[in-house]
Formats: structure tokens, sequence, C-alpha cells
């Protein structure tokens, strides 16, 4: 066979040539430092994920209706019962806008803590093995992901929030606030969702990751302030309520969205939690990717 | 071995080689996957990986394509370290998983719009491309149209598409055409071979098919339990066999092997899902 005049213009990288560089753009890429370039590329490639996720999505949108079933029974039945009983001492808030925050939480908690099963199904298809052969960062394919929960997340969070203004909830309908809490809604999302990329990297099959996903929701959600104050709980699972990032979250949610809600920790520290966590989180769900394949 | 005929015929000048791999090797556990593969694929070959299932073929092209570090020995793809330099790598390859890989939520548009970003394909050239590979696989009408769509043999071509965007100077196939009818079939061939002629892109694939070696490709290698036992061109191999020697004979003379005793529940099961979903 004839070597090709062509010869494959990406044929071979002793091949620089100008005609090649115009053709490719490195010369132009190398104006902007290393660490810049890969900054930039690290972006696009998370947003080139969570775009394409979210396309998905748009074509399957009965899910998001459909999981805002169980937050409505929680704040129509668990909540008003609750409310009425006046069992669980929520200082100046009434018990429904105590709750509203918790469950909006949950929700989104539930939802993300599942979220790894799509990468059970994309090994099994076999479009993980093609994102792992491009050059794209690992951890951009994994802070895609959890940028496509988180605006899953919104989407669930508006349902909620309308039934909770409907149930006759006091929420804080003011800008500012408002879009914090919604970043608030998006780290949580992203948070939880990532942990579940872990699972799924670890388990890999979706059996074990559905019985282990279970097997999470109901201690994250009970050991919370989700449904009630931190201060009713015995000291060790106090304890374990404070490693529980959705105890920050329901804090920050409960001061932003609810007129007369307060922060008990402070949103500093809730931030900084939730952003510390994430990253962790990012970083180690990014080094297990590749073994999903194997 | 001896010195193949292939060695000179498919060369090209010294040197101008896309894969070269000294004493590959993978082992699960106590299982020896991939034991000491020693190859050289000049560049703008069209190469085939033959082998029962189980024989390491698959196995081989994880490594290649970076899914799976080697246990031992070394490889260079396209001219780079692939331990060393696993994301250069990554930038100067293409990759077409043998099972369904494009995105079925998505339109054909959309799907390689991803894979033009993930490679950095700069914006102002993204769409030419992508309307130049849409072309050239002769998807163009169908851009728009969602991928779940697709027959079998376009979901292929697609796929064939999104791996070449960035133009890789190799492109890895992983039974391209199992599950295809023969039209569709000779379509991928058809486009597998014009990536060649337009691009000098140098292609391994794996296949079952001695009809698709014999007639796609200009040398295949023989895998049997995880080592080389033949290598050379269809003709050559057929030669070393008989002089009224097909493809198939000599396979089963250097594997010692029937084509179909099949691989087990678990090979069966997913060759068969590949299929239907393909199909």
């Amino acid at each position: 066979m004839k070597q090709q005049e062509l010869a494959g213009p990406l044929a071979g990288s002793a091949e620089a040539s100008p005609a090649r560089e115009a053709e490719f753009g490195p010369a132009r890429a190398l104006r902007r430092s290393a660490p810049v370039r890969a900054a930039v590329a690290f972006v696009r490639q998370a947003s080139t994920i969570a775009w394409a996720e979210t396309r998905k999505l748009r074509r399957d949108s009965t899910e998001i209706f459909t999981r805002a079933v169980q937050p409505v029974l929680w704040l129509g039945i668990f909540g008003v019962i609750m409310g009425r009983a006046r069992a669980i001492p929520t200082g100046s808030l009434g018990y429904l806008d105590f709750l509203v925050p918790g469950i909006l939480a949950q929700s989104v908690l539930f939802v993300a803590i599942f979220y790894g099963i799509s990468l059970i199904w994309e090994r099994d298809l076999g479009i993980l093995h093609k994102y792992l052969a491009s050059p794209a960062y690992r951890g951009a394919l994994v802070a895609g992901k959890a940028a496509s929960a988180g605006i899953r997340a919104v989407i669930q969070a508006v349902i909620v929030s309308a039934v909770a203004v409907l149930m006759g909830a006091h929420l804080r309908l003011s800008p500012g606030p408002l879009l914090a809490a919604l970043l608030f809604i998006v780290l949580g999302a992203a948070v939880f969702s990532t942990f579940s990329l872990i699972i799924a990297c670890l388990v890999k099959t979706r059996e074990r990751f559905m019985g282990i996903g279970q097997l999470l929701t109901m201690p994250l959600f009970f050991a919370s302030n989700a449904i009630y104050p931190l201060s009713l709980m015995p000291r060790g699972l106090q304890l374990f309520s404070r490693a529980n990032p959705l105890t920050y979250q329901v804090d920050a949610l409960r001061a932003l969205m609810i007129q007369g809600g307060e922060s008990v920790m402070g949103y500093g520290v809730d931030l900084a939690v939730m952003v510390g966590t994430l990253i962790v989180l990012v970083a180690v769900a990014a080094r297990l990717y590749p073994t999903a394949v194997n | 071995m001896t010195k193949s005929e292939y060695d000179n015929a498919a060369g090209g000048p010294p040197g101008a080689v896309a894969i070269e791999t000294a004493g590959l090797t993978r082992r699960f556990g106590l299982l020896t996957a991939v034991d000491g593969l020693t190859l050289r694929i000049p560049r703008g070959a069209i190469f085939g990986l033959l082998g029962p299932n189980g024989a390491g073929k698959s196995t081989t092209l994880k490594m290649l394509t970076t899914l799976l570090p080697p246990s031992a020995g070394t490889a260079q793809v396209a001219g780079l370290d692939l331990s060393r330099e696993p994301r250069e790598v990554r930038r100067r390859i293409g990759y077409v998983p043998q099972l369904l890989s494009a995105e079925g939520a998505l339109t054909a548009y959309e799907n390689l719009m991803v894979f033009a970003r993930l490679y950095d394909v700069p914006r102002r050239e993204r769409k030419e491309r992508i309307q130049k590979a849409l072309e050239l696989i002769g998807l163009q009408d169908s851009a728009d149209v969602v991928v779940k769509r697709f027959s079998g043999g376009m979901i292929r071509r697609l796929e064939i598409a999104q791996a070449v965007l960035h133009r890789p100077a190799v492109l890895f196939l992983d039974e391209p055409t199992v599950g295809l009818d023969p039209v569709a079939r000779r379509m991928v061939w058809e486009h597998v071979r014009e990536l060649r002629a337009r691009f000098g892109t140098t292609v391994l694939l794996t296949t079952h098919s001695m009809e698709e070696a014999d007639e796609l490709c200009d040398a295949v290698a023989i895998l049997h339990q995880g080592r080389i036992a033949a290598l050379g061109t269809p003709a050559e191999l057929k030669a070393q066999v008989g002089p009224t020697a097909t493809l198939d004979d000599a396979f089963v003379h250097f594997t010692g092997n029937s084509l179909d005793t099949g691989g087990g529940y678990r090979e069966a099961a997913r060759t068969r899902r590949t299929a239907r979903r393909l199909g």
C-alpha cells in the first residue's frame, strides 16, 4: 500500500506545520497559559456533559412530575398531622414552615442518591467507554453529571415550593434569598449525586446499587435536621447529623426560604461544608471513574 | 515468526508506525488474558485482530485505548507511550465500542456536538466538521432526528463519525459490524476505506467475521489464548494452510478452534443483546 500524501493531519506528532496549526489551532491556544487552558477545557467539557444530560431529561420529563408525589404526601399528611399535634418544638416557626425546606432537601436527596444508576447503564451500553477513551478530564465528566443533577433538582424545587405555597407555607419570595436557596439546592443535588456515582463505581451491578441506595436514604434523612431540630436528638445522633451534608443544606434553606427562619450553623459554615464536600467527592469520583469499565 | 511479506507491503517508509507494542501483557488474577503481545502496525493500515472469544482481543483493545492499564510491557500509539501520556494518546485516537454507544435520546447532530466539544475541536470549526462528518456517513438528512429512531446501520455509521470528528491518527473499532445486515455491513466497510483514503487514518478492528477480515483488512493477527498465533496478510495466512484454503480454514488451523463454539453464557448474552439493539 502506498503511503498517502494526505497521511492524516494528526497522523504524527512530528508533523507540526503551519498548515496543520492553522487547521487545528494549537498556535492560538498556546497564547493562554497551560493552567488557564486546562480550566477552560474542564469547564467546557463539564458543561457539555451537563448539556447532553439536560437534553435527555427534556425528552423524558414525566419523571420529574412523578417525583413530586412523595414530597406532597410528606407535606400534606405528615406535616399537617405533626403540626396539629404540636409535638415538635420549632421555635417561632409553624411546623409546616419548618418542614418545607427539609422535605425539599429530602426530595432532592432521594433523586440524587440513585443518580449513579445511569452510570451503570452507560457502562452496560458502552457509552461510558467512549467518554473514557476521550481526552476529557475525568473530573469534568463527573462535574458535568453533578451539574445536571443540580439542574434537575431546580425543577423539582420549583414544584415542591409551589405545592408548599398552595398549602399555606410562608415562603420568602424575594429574589436574593431565592437565588441563594437555589444555589444550596443545586449544591445538595451535586453532593449526593456525586456520592451516588462513587457507589456506582464501587458496586458495579444494578441490583447491589439499588440495595445500597435504599440503605442510605433513610439514615441520611432521619439523621438530619430535615423534620425536627437537632436539639431533640440524643448526643450520638446529633454528632452523626452534624457530619451529614443534608443538615447544612437544610439549615441554609430554612433561613433563606422561610419568613422568620434562622440559620443555626451560619451561612458561611453551610456553604463551606457543602462546597468542600462536593470538591472532595468529585475528586474521589474522578479517580474511581475509569475503574467502572473494568 | 518468519518475516511477513506484509511487513514490507503495508509499511511505507520505515518508522511510519501507528501502533507498536512490546511484550504487552494483561493479567486478571491468575488468568493471563493478553500474554506478551508484540505487534507493529504501519500507519495507514487497516489491521484486523481475529480470534475466538476470550482470545484477548477486547482486552488488547481496552489497553490500546487507555481504558485498561497493562500489567507488563509497553505500547506506543500514534507515536506516544500509552502509560506515560495516556491523555495525549486519547487526543489522537478514536474509539467505537462494540456495544451501542450513541445517546439514543439525542439527535445525530447533538451526539456529534458532544464529542466535538469533548475533543476540543475549536468552536469555529465545530459546525463545519459536523456537517462534513454527516455527509461522509450519508446522514445529512437525518441530522435532527433522535437516534432512537435510527436503524442499527445508521447508528454504527454515526458512531464512526463521532469517533473521527477530531481526525484521529488511529481509529479503533470493536466488532464494528456485529448484528448488522449485509447491506449495512458493506456500508460500514466503505466508510472505513473512505477514512483511510481521505485522512490516512490507521484502523485497528476486532472481528469474528472472516469475510470482514478478508475484504477489509490489509493484515490480520490471529490471537489464541492471549498470544499471536499467526500474523500476515489474509492471502499469506491462507497460503500457509493450503492452496485452496479460505480464511476460515486458516483460522481453524491456527487456533485449533472452530468458529462457532461460542464463548459461554455471558459472551453469548452480550452478543445477542448487542445484535438486538443494533438490529
